[in-house]
This record gives structure tokens, C-alpha cells and sequence, in this order.
């Protein structure tokens, strides 16, 4: 129960983020998601047995199950990988600070686009990511590459 | 063929991918040696696959339990005809596409050959595993060197595309991975051998997997799951894109095929969605590719429909309708493929695929324009090529199992791609340059040049055609000499329709 309640709340919590403009909200609502699905996984294999799973030490109806730690283990390597990668596009695609027009800020983050309603709020999120170093921006798939 | 060998696939791109990169570390500028370990590389998996196709074509599925784990603990690794079918063909394409690049001068990038190393490396992983949360893990390995290699050396519009192409994807193996862990969590397993019919009879089974279905079908890019996929490609570079159609979405369908037919043995009573999915993907992509008015739009809606009419195949689940798909899945890619390098190249050479802007190749690239018209001829289903094998065999297999709506749309669909081709060919290589027409509707926006053909004075190369000639080739060969591809067809569909030999090779009882 308890589990499906921590689900639910952070899969609407990372939909929420999802739905709004600006990458940085997307990256941040698909880290909440991959939580969500963690604890999906991990109480797939059953919520009741939490000892830990050794041969010899622990008896087999109360070791927990291995098999879905191994798979968040692996989820959550491959999700932090492409969150990182997600933010180095977020920085090397600014719009407006290269080009001067998004067109695709709108098809990333909300089909309405030119919504004046979310300007501020959006650039916001860019000031928020942006500041920082506005002077060293770097090439994303070099970024992620090496 | 014993089944250890089942890795080489796997590790052997991965391993040199890995040492690639480190002799790029070690000393800059060799891109000489990537034009030759990446294509060697992808011969050596198609020479494999032609093994594999021999080892499985008397219904024998070479299986490896890796780790020498007992048999239902171990991840598995199987593969029958299909797999090898679907490994001969990815291996193919890269081998094709890597020279492409390197003509185009798209692999000047350091990375790009390991990249795509790794890419085939998860490919081949995906086309072998018979492990669910493998499958996944298979599909990001393929999925993170596609997110580089489709930003790599863009401008601001193509890394805004790439953004939305990471969410999408993202967001898609999120909603994998969910259906992984109720799956595991509804059957306890997710070994496709122990899954077995598992959807078929048991609800929570089938509605946990319909999930990774859900999944899977975005990454192929079914109706209504499909918008991403023409915003996406054609925004990317053409090499890359003309890679991705071959590989990344067909993947997607693959394990979508599988899925279906092991984990919910075909049960017919959930066909009619994947028929609903299928007629409507074929219809609303073709109708999108009539809106469109550059080359490789009209091209990415067209994958589109083309992906319906593998499904047709699926939603029959019969022997006859899975071999069918099999043998449009191979046939369109090979095809699809020749186009998007066709595309690339006027891209890339004339700087532009608007069909206003374009005009009069025929004449001046007669090598290019046949290339064109022999592939776009084929994806429209005309005989003697094997785009009309193709399609005679999903109408066939549709019209024995008395569904008359999927053939009619199988022939009417094909004349709406017919007609998206002609309008291509007329608009690129048969019409006058626009100047010659007078169209002055260009000169608007700050005097660009209306016709771009009167500036440039080159032609295309020769070399740089060779890929897609070859591949265009490939499908006048396999239309008029079919026998093969559909022999190897019918044993694949044969494999899907009964699963029962894979099934028992991949669970060790």
C-alpha cells in the first residue's frame, strides 16, 4: 500500500513536471518517473520478505527477492546516464541565447506553443540554468561522448 | 552452431567500439582506421547471421544460457530464423550505411564509428535476448549512442529535435521498464520461455504486458504513437537518419512481433486491436506523407505507413500473415533505406530537399534519379520489385483469413504511396528548376536563389551513390528472384505462428 501510494504520488508529480515548459522541468519530472518505476520494480518482488539475500545467512522465505534490485541497479545507471545527457542538451541548445528563435522549445516541452501566459516562467528556467556559465557553453555530443 | 557463439554479435562490436575509442585517445585524426574495423565489423555480424540463418533453418534455435546459470535463472540468448533474419538484415544496413557516412563526411566525428559500434551492438542484443528486462537493457544500449549520433554536428535546430527525440524516447523506455516491473511482478519471471501464453491466460499477464507493448509500439512509431518520428528524422543528419530507419523503429517492431506471438501465443482475442493499430498507422502516415513537401518528410511519414503493413501481417497471426511480415519488414527496410540515402544525398549536394527548390535531376543526375525511382517504385509495391511480393503476400494471407478491409486498404494505400512518389519525383528530378517556370515565390524571403540546381556546378559523385544503388539493387534482385527471402520468410513465420520449438529451447525443457 504504502508503496503504491509513494508511486502514484511521484509518478504525478514527474507528469506535472513533464506537462510544463523548459527542459529543466522535463529532466526533472523524468527523474521523478524513474523513481516511480524503481520502487514499482523493487516492490514487484514482493514488500512482506526484506532480508537480505544470502545464501546460508538468511533463511529463503524471508530473503528479499535479488532479481528486481539488480534490475533498479540497472535502471537507475541507465536513467542517471541520459539525465545527464538530457541536461547537456538543455545547455547546448539554449534557444535564444545562439539563435535567437525556438522553434523547438515548443515542440519539446508543450504542443501549445506561443502560450504568452508561460513566458516569464520560462525564462525563468533558463535564467535558473543558464546564469551560471553563459560563457563556457560546450558541445553536447562531444560532452556525452567522451 | 553451438549456441556459446551466440555472443560474438554482442561483444564483438562492443569490444572494438571500446578499443576504437581508446586509439582515438591514444592518437587523434585516424578516422582511416574506423572506414575499416566499422565496416569490417558489420561484415563480420552479417557473415555470422548467414551461419545462423544455415544453423536455423531446419527449425533448430541455437540457445545460450549465459553465465552457464541454471536454464529459467540465466539471462537467455535464442535465436531462430526470425532473429537471424532480422540480425543479417540490421548488419547489412550498417555495413551499407558506414561507407554512406563516410562519403557524406558525417563520420568525421571521432565517435561516430563506435558510436554506431555500440548501436549494432545493442541491435544485435535486442534481435537475440529472450530475456524481458534484457530486451530493455538491449534497446538503451541501442537507444544512447542513437541519442549522440542524432545531435552530433547540429545546429540549433537539429539539437532541438534532439531534445524532443531523448523525451519521447525517454519517456517510452520509463513506460518499458514499468511494464517490466509488473510483469515480473504478476508472473514472477521475465523469462520469455517461462512467459509463455502467460497474456493470453492470465489478465494481469496480458495487461502487464501490454504495457511494454505500449512501450514498444512508441518506439516503432504506431498511429497514434507516431508524431515524433517524422518531426525527429528528418531533422537529423541524412546518413544517420537513413541508419535509424533501418535500425532503431524496426527494432521496436521486432520485439513488439515476439512479444505478441510468444507471451500471448497470437490469442486471438486481442487482434483486433493490433489490426485497429495497424490499418490505422498505414493510412494516417500515408495521408501525413500527402501534406508534406520536402523529401525526407514525405519519407519519414511514409516509414510510418510502411510499419502498418508489418503489423497487418501480426494482427492476422497466421503462418501465412507472419511470414508475409517478415518478408515486407526485410524487403522495406533494405528499400526505405536506398530512399532516406537518396534523399541524403540531394540533401546534402544540393543543400536543400524543398520540392520547390528542386527541379530537373533527372537530367543531370540520371545514376541518382534511376536509383530513386527503382526504390520508389518498390515501396510502392510495383512488380517485378519485391515491394510487390511483399505486398501480394500480406493480401493474400489477409484475404484467406476474410479480413477485406486490410486488403483493401493494403491496395489503397499503395496507390497513395504511389502518388507521394510521383509527386517526389516529379518535384526533385523530372520538372523543370523552378527559375525555368518562373517561380518567384522563393525570391520573397531576402533574394535566396529560387532553383538551387543553376548555382551548383558539380554533380554528385559517383562513389557516394554506390550504398544506395546497391540497395535498390538489392530490391529488383528479391523481387524477381524471391525464392530465397520468402523460403527464409516461411520458416521465420513458421517459428512465430507455433513458438513452441524457441520456447522450449530458450526454457531448457
Amino acid at each position: 500500500m504504502t508503496a503504491a501510494l509513494v508511486v502514484g504520488l511521484l509518478v504525478a508529480g514527474g507528469v506535472f513536471l513533464l506537462l510544463r515548459r523548459g527542459l529543466l522541468r522535463i529532466v526533472l519530472g523524468f527523474v521523478l518517473l524513474g523513481h516511480a518505476v524503481n520502487v514499482l520494480l523493487v516492490s514487484a518482488g514482493g514488500m512482506q520478505r526484506r532480508g537480505a539475500p544470502l545464501l546460508g545467512e538468511t533463511e529463503a522465505d524471508v530473503a528479499a527477492d535479488p532479481l528486481p534490485q539488480a534490475f533498479v541497479l540497472t535502471a537507475v545507471v541507465i536513467t542517471f546516464g541520459i539525465t545527464v545527457y538530457m541536461l547537456a542538451l538543455a545547455r547546448a541548445g539554449d534557444p535564444g541565447a545562439t539563435t535567437g528563435h525556438p522553434p523547438a522549445r515548443a515542440d519539446a516541452s508543450s504542443p501549445a506553443d506561443g502560450s504568452d501566459r508561460d513566458d516569464p516562467d520560462r525564462d525563468d528556467a533558463d535564467r535558473d540554468d543558464a546564469t551560471a556559465d553563459r560563457g563556457r557553453r560546450t558541445d553536447a555530443p562531444e560532452g556525452g561522448t567522451s | 552452431m553451438t549456441g556459446g557463439l551466440l555472443v560474438l554479435p554482442v561483444a564483438g562490436p562492443l569490444l572494438l567500439s571500446g578499443l576504437l575509442a581508446l586509439v582515438h585517445h591514444l592518437r587523434p585524426h585516424t578516422t582511416r582506421l574506423d572506414r575499416v574495423v566499422g565496416p569490417a565489423a558489420a561484415g563480420g555480424v552479417l557473415v555470422f547471421a548467414g551461419f545462423l540463418l544455415a544453423a536455423t533453418s531446419d527449425g533448430s534455435v541455437p540457445v545460450l544460457q549465459l553465465g552457464g546459470w541454471q536454464p529459467g535463472i540465466a539471462i537467455v540468448f535464442a535465436a531462430d530464423t526470425f532473429s537471424a533474419v532480422m540480425l543479417a538484415v540490421t548488419s547489412l544496413l550498417v555495413l551499407v550505411s558506414l561507407p554512406f557516412a563516410a562519403a557524406l563526411g558525417e563520420d568525421e566525428d571521432p565517435a561516430f564509428v563506435p558510436l554506431v559500434l555500440v548501436l549494432m551492438a545493442g541491435v544485435s542484443g535486442a534481435v537475440l535476448t529472450a530475456d524481458l528486462f534484457n530486451l530493455f537493457v538491449f534497446i538503451e544500449v541501442m537507444l544512447v549512442p542513437s541519442y549522440l549520433l542524432f545531435a552530433a554536428g547540429g545546429g540549433a535546430e537539429r539539437l532541438a529535435s534532439a531534445r524532443l527525440y531523448v523525451s519521447i524516447s525517454l519517456m517510452a523506455s520509463t513506460i518499458l521498464l514499468a511494464g517490466v516491473g509488473l510483469v515480473y511482478g504478476a508472473a514472477g519471471t521475465v523469462n520469455l520461455g517461462e512467459l509463455a501464453g502467460a497474456g493470453a491466460q492470465s489478465p494481469a499477464v496480458g495487461l502487464a504486458a501490454a504495457v511494454v507493448l505500449l512501450a514498444l509500439c512508441v518506439k516503432s512509431a504506431v498511429v497514434p504513437l507516431h508524431g515524433w518520428l517524422p518531426q525527429t528524422y528528418s531533422r537529423t543528419g541524412p546518413a544517420v537518419a537513413a541508419l535509424f530507419s533501418g535500425l532503431l523503429t524496426k527494432v521496436g517492431v521486432y520485439a513488439v512481433i515476439r512479444l505478441y506471438s510468444v507471451v500471448y501465443e497470437g490469442a486471438p482475442r486481442y487482434l483486433w486491436v493490433v489490426m485497429a493499430a495497424a490499418l490505422l498507422t498505414m493510412v494516417i502516415g500515408v495521408l501525413g506523407a500527402v501534406g508534406e513537401h520536402a523529401m525526407r518528410p514525405v519519407l519519414t511519414f511514409h516509414m510510418v505507413s510502411q510499419i502498418g503493413y508489418v503489423f497487418v501481417g501480426l494482427a492476422l497471426s497466421t503462418a501465412a500473415g507472419l511470414s508475409a511480415t517478415v518478408f515486407f519488414l526485410v524487403q522495406y527496410v533494405l528499400v526505405k533505406t536506398a530512399l532516406l540515402m537518396c534523399a541524403g544525398v540531394v540533401e546534402h549536394h544540393y543543400g536543400t530537399g524543398d520540392l520547390d527548390r528542386l527541379g530537373g535531376l533527372a537530367r543531370r543526375e540520371p545514376l541518382l534519379a534511376g536509383t530513386f525511382a527503382v526504390a520508389a517504385l518498390t515501396l510502392a509495391g510495383i512488380p517485378p520489385l519485391s515491394g510487390f511480393v511483399a505486398k501480394l503476400g500480406l493480401a493474400s494471407a489477409a484475404a484467406s483469413a476474410g479480413q477485406h478491409l486490410a486488403v483493401a486498404l493494403v491496395v489503397g494505400v499503395s496507390l497513395l504511396t504511389l502518388l507521394s512518389m510521383v509527386k517526389l519525383w516529379n518535384g526533385v528530378f523530372w520538372e523543370p528548376p523552378a527559375e525555368e517556370q518562373g517561380a518567384v515565390e522563393q525570391g520573397v524571403d531576402g533574394g535566396a536563389p529560387a532553383a538551387v540546381t543553376s548555382v551548383l556546378g558539380s554533380r554528385v559523385r559517383p562513389l557516394v551513390l554506390a550504398p544506395p544503388v546497391f540497395l535498390a539493387a538489392a530490391a529488383v534482385v528479391l523481387g524477381l528472384w524471391a525464392e530465397p527471402l520468402l523460403s527464409i520468410s516461411t520458416a521465420a513465420g513458421a517459428g512465430l505462428a507455433d513458438p513452441s520449438a524457441w520456447v522450449a529451447a530458450v526454457t531448457g525443457r
